[in-house]
C-alpha cells in the first residue's frame, strides 16, 4: 500500500476530530490545552502533507509548519501560565467553573 | 573491504537496536496502571537485559583481531533523517571501541543497579513510574553513546537531563526534592547553553554535524582543518569549539563551578544517584570529551587542553576535600563523584584519552557499587542517612560490608583493585604532562583514601548507635521519615539488593587487569587507541600513589578506627584538630551561599529593578495619558453631552440596554459553549459549501 495524499488528510482529519472532542467535552483546563494542541498538530499535518506531495514548489510550507510549531509552544506555556494563574485565583482548574466573563 | 569490516558494518547499522529496547520498554510502562508493579519490574529489567547482550554483542565485535592491530576498528552507519531544501539533516549511529565499551558499561551497570532498584523502592506506590522514568533514562544514555550525530546526541544529552531532573525530584512532594530537581536542571542548562553555541559554531564551519562519514567530510574527520583556522580568544577555530563543548561536559559532568547540583541530587532515591553517578549523567560529559576528542587536540597550541586539565584538577582536590568533612553518607560519595570525574577530564586534558575513559569504565562499576552498597545501609537502617547514626554495622549487615569494603578499597586505590590501575594510568599521564597538577592530583588520592576510610569506620566499625538520640544541631539530615523504626536493630537486606554488589564487587576487584601496563602491556589501551603511543611508565608515580593511599587509610584508622565514635552526638574527631577549617569544608566552601548572595540575588535585584521601572515609568506614562484623555472628555462633557444630548435620548438608551440584557444570556461565560457553536457554525458552512 502506498500512501496518498488522502490518507495523510484523513489522518489529520482524524486528530482534528480527536482534538475537537478533547476541547470539547474535558473539564479539566489542561486536557483542553492539551486538546487544542492536537487540533494544532492537525493542521501543520496537512501542510507539510500538502508539501511532501509537491503541492507548494517553495519551501514556504515547510517553514510555515516550523513557525507553527513555535508559535503552538509558545501558546501552551502561555496557556499554562494562565491556567496556573487561574488556578491560584479559583482553586481549580475547571473549565466549567470558570464563568466570570458571564453576560 | 575484509569480512571483518563488513560484519562491523552490519552490526553497525543494528547500533541502534541497543537503545531501543528500554525506550520501548519505557513507552510500554507510562501506560500502565499502577498496580503492574511486577511486569513493569520484569519489562525494564528484561529490555535493559536485551540492551546488555546487544551489547556485548558489539563489543565482542571490537575486539582486536589478527592483524588490523595497529588501526581503531571503527564502522558507521549514516542515514537522512529529513531534508530541508536543499539542506540534508543526517543521523547516524556508530561502533568504535570508545562506543562498544562504554554502551557494555553503561547496559551492565544500569541492569544490576535496576535488579537493586526492586528492592529499595519496593514499598513505593509509584514504583511503575519510577521504572518507566529508569528505563527511558538508560535509553537516552545509550543513544548518547551510539551516536554518530552531534545533533543526536545532543537531543539524548538532553533526555539525560530531563531523565535525572524527573528521577531527583521523584519525590516532588518533598521541597528539598523539588528544589534539588530545578537545581540540577537549570545548572546543567547553563553548561549546555556553551554546548550548544558549539555545535552551530561547528555546523557554520562544517557544514555537517555527522561526526564520521564515508567520505571523509565528517565533523571530526575536519578537525586538522580547523585547528589551522584562527577562532576566538587566541584559540584556533578547533580549539573555540572544543571549549564551548567543555563548557557543557563541565555542566554534565559537574566540574567546578559547575559542580553544586551533583551533591543536592542525592534527594533522589538511591538507586537513582547510583545510576546518575555511575552510568548515566555524569558519565555522559566525560564520554563526550572523548568522543570529541579530535576537536581537543586538532592545534597543538591551543590553551583547551590545560584549560580542561586544570579545572580536572581543581574539581578532584576540591570536591575530596569537602568530601571529608560531610556526614551523610550519599553526600560522601556525591563529593567523590565529583571529586573523580576531575580525575578523569584532568586525564583527558593531559592527553591521556584511555587513561579518562579507563577510569570512567572502572570507577562506574565502583561507584555504583558503593551507591547501592549506601542504599542497603539505608533501607536496612530503617531510612537512616546520617553516618554518626549508624556504626557497627558490619555484624548485621556482612554481605554489604564486604562488597562494600571492596568498592572502597577500588576507589581510594589500593593495589590490585580496579580503581588503583585506573587511577595510576591518570597520574602516569599527569606526571608526563605537569607536575603540578601531579602533585595536587596525589593529594587528592590521599584524601579519596582517608575520607573513604573515615566513612567505613563510622559506618561499619565500632556499635551501633542508630538508637540514641541525637542532641547535635550541626547539619542533620531530614530524611527519616520512619521514626517509628529508628529504635530497631539494622538488618541484612533482601536476596535482590546485595547480588548485584556481589557481582560489581567482582568487577571491581578484576577489571583494573584490563589496564595494567603489566599484563600484555595494556590491554585497553591497545583496544582503545591503538594508533597512540602508551604513556611510558613512571615508577616513583606508582609508589607514591601506594604509599599516599596507604597514608590515607592509615591516617583514617588512627583517627576513626582505633577509638570509635561511642555516641552520635559526639563531635568529629576532625572538627577540633581542624577547627574553623571542618566548618568550611562541612559547609563545601560555601560556593552555595556565594551563588545565592551573588547570582540569584543579582537576579532577583534585576527583577525588582524592572518592576520599578515598570511602575514608575511604563505606568506613569499610561496614567498621564489617561489624565490628559480625561481632561479632555470631561470638557466635552460639559460642552456637548449635558446640555444636547441628555435631553432626548435616554429613553432610547433604556430600551437598548433592555435588549442588550436579553441577548447576555447569550454569554453564559462557558467557553466550552462558545466552542461548541462554533464548531456547529464550522460544519454548517462546510454543508452550505457541498450542498449548495
Amino acid at each position: 500500500m502506498t500512501l496518498t495524499l488522502g490518507h495523510y488528510l484523513g489522518m489529520s482529519a482524524i486528530l482534528f476530530a480527536i482534538g475537537l472532542a478533547g476541547a470539547l467535552t474535558r473539564r479539566n483546563a489542561i486536557n483542553v490545552l492539551m486538546s487544542i494542541e492536537i487540533m494544532f498538530n492537525a493542521g501543520i499535518l496537512n501542510l507539510i502533507a500538502a508539501w511532501h506531495f509537491r503541492y507548494f514548489e517553495s519551501l514556504t510550507p515547510q517553514l510555515f509548519a516550523v513557525f507553527a510549531v513555535t508559535i503552538a509552544a509558545a501558546e501552551s506555556a502561555l496557556g499554562l501560565a494562565l491556567v496556573i494563574a487561574v488556578y491560584r485565583h479559583y482553586r481549580s482548574v475547571n473549565v466549567e467553573e470558570m464563568t466570570a466573563l458571564r453576560g | 573491504m575484509s569480512d571483518h569490516a563488513q560484519h562491523l558494518q552490519q552490526l553497525a547499522a543494528q547500533q541502534w537496536l541497543i537503545p531501543f529496547f528500554p525506550l520501548v520498554a519505557a513507552a510500554i510502562q507510562s501506560l500502565l496502571p499502577r498496580s503492574a508493579r511486577r511486569l513493569s519490574a520484569t519489562l525494564t529489567i528484561l529490555a535493559m537485559g536485551m540492551s546488555c547482550l546487544l551489547a556485548a554483542r558489539a563489543f565482542w565485535a571490537t575486539l582486536p583481531v589478527g592483524e588490523q592491530h595497529d588501526e581503531v576498528a571503527r564502522a558507521f552507519f549514516n542515514f537522512t533523517w529529513f531534508r530541508f531544501g536543499t539542506t540534508a539533516l543526517e543521523f547516524g549511529f556508530i561502533l568504535d571501541p570508545l562506543t562498544a565499551g562504554m554502551a557494555l558499561m553503561v547496559a551492565f551497570v544500569g541492569f544490576w543497579i535496576f535488579v537493586n532498584a526492586t528492592g529499595y523502592m519496593a514499598e513505593d506506590e509509584n514504583f511503575t513510574r519510577f521504572f518507566c522514568f529508569l528505563s527511558l533514562f538508560a535509553a537516552s544514555m545509550l543513544g548518547l553513546v551510539v551516536a554518530n550525530n552531534l545533533l543526536l546526541l545532543f537531543m539524548c544529552w538532553e533526555l539525560v537531563g530531563l531523565c535525572s531532573y524527573l528521577l531527583i525530584g521523584f519525590w516532588y512532594f518533598k521541597p528539598s526534592a523539588a528544589a534539588a530537581m530545578k537545581k540540577a536542571f537549570i545548572t546543567t542548562r547553563v553548561g549546555d547553553i556553551g554546548f550548544f553555541i558549539g555545535i552551530l559554531m561547528l555546523y557554520q564551519h562544517t557544514g555537517t554535524l555527522t561526526l564520521y562519514n564515508a567520505e571523509g567530510t565528517g565533523a571530526l574527520q575536519q578537525a586538522g582543518s580547523l585547528g589551522q583556522l584562527a577562532g576566538w580568544w587566541g584559540l584556533s577555530l578547533a580549539g573555540t569549539i572544543a571549549l564551548m563543548l567543555f563548557i557543557g561536559a563541565m555542566g554534565k559532568s559537574a566540574q567546578f563551578p559547575l559542580h553544586v547540583w551533583l551533591p543536592d541530587a542525592m534527594e533522589g532515591p538511591t538507586p537513582v544517584s547510583a545510576l546518575i553517578h555511575a552510568a548515566t549523567m555524569v558519565a555522559a560529559g566525560v564520554f563526550m570529551v572523548g568522543r570529541m576528542f579530535a576537536l581537543f587536540t586538532a592545534n597543538a597550541g591551543d590553551w583547551v587542553m590545560d584549560f580542561v586539565m586544570w579545572i580536572g584538577c581543581i574539581t578532584a582536590l576540591f570536591s575530596a576535600t569537602i568530601a571529608v568533612a560531610q556526614f551523610d553518607i550519599k553526600r560522601v560519595l556525591a563529593y567523590s563523584t565529583c571529586s573523580q570525574l576531575g580525575f578523569m577530564m584532568m586525564a583527558l586534558g593531559a592527553g591521556g584519552l584511555v587513561a579518562g575513559q579507563f577510569h570512567l569504565l572502572t570507577h562506574a562499576f565502583f561507584k555504583a557499587l558503593l551507591f547501592l552498597g549506601s542504599g542497603c545501609v539505608i533501607i536496612g537502617t530503617h531510612h537512616e542517612q546520617d553516618m554518626r547514626r549508624m556504626g557497627g554495622l558490619r555484624k548485621y549487615m556482612p554481605i554489604t560490608f564486604w562488597c562494600y569494603l571492596v568498592g572502597m578499597l577500588a576507589l581510594a586505590g589500593v593495589p590490585p583493585f580496579a580503581g588503583f590501575f585506573s587511577k595510576d594510568e591518570i597520574l602516569v599521564a599527569t606526571y608526563h604532562h605537569n607536575k603540578l597538577a601531579w602533585v595536587l592530583a596525589t593529594a587528592a588520592a590521599f584524601l579519596t583514601a582517608f575520607y573513604m576510610t573515615r566513612q567505613m569506620f563510622m559506618v561499619f566499625g565500632g556499635t551501633w548507635r542508630g538508637g540514641q538520640h541525637d542532641a547535635h544541631g550541626n547539619e542533620t539530615t531530614g530524611h527519616d521519615e520512619h521514626h517509628g523504626h529508628a529504635h530497631h536493630e539494622p538488618h541484612e537486606v533482601s536476596w535482590n539488593m546485595w547480588l548485584p554488589l556481589v557481582v560489581l564487587s567482582v568487577f571491581a576487584v578484576f577489571m583494573g587487569w584490563l589496564g595494567t601496563p603489566w599484563l600484555a602491556g595494556n590491554l585497553f589501551h591497545h583496544y582503545l587507541a591503538p594508533e597512540m603511543p602508551a604513556p611510558e611508565h613512571a615508577n616513583i608515580v606508582v609508589v607514591l600513589s601506594v604509599v599516599v593511599g596507604a597514608a590515607g587509610i592509615l591516617l583514617g584508622w588512627l583517627i576513626y578506627g582505633r577509638r570509635p565514635m561511642q555516641h552520635a552526638a559526639e563531635p568529629d574527631p576532625l572538627a577540633g584538630t581542624l577547627g574553623g577549617l571542618f566548618t568550611v569544608l562541612n559547609r563545601k566552601w560555601y560556593v552555595d551561599e556565594l551563588y545565592e548572595a551573588t547570582i540569584v540575588r543579582a537576579t532577583q535585584a534585576l527583577g525588582t529593578l524592572f518592576r520599578a521601572v515598570d511602575k514608575l515609568v511604563v505606568d506613569g506614562i499610561l496614567h498621564a495619558i489617561a489624565w490628559i484623555w480625561w481632561g479632555v472628555s470631561q470638557l466635552f462633557r460639559w460642552i456637548g453631552d449635558e446640555l444636547i444630548i441628555n435631553g432626548g435620548f435616554d429613553a432610547g438608551c433604556e430600551s437598548v440596554r433592555g435588549g442588550g440584557r436579553l441577548l447576555a444570556r447569550l454569554q453564559n461565560g462557558r467557553v466550552q459553549t462558545y466552542l461548541r457553536v462554533m464548531a456547529l457554525g464550522a460544519v454548517v458552512l462546510v454543508a452550505i459549501y457541498f450542498f449548495r
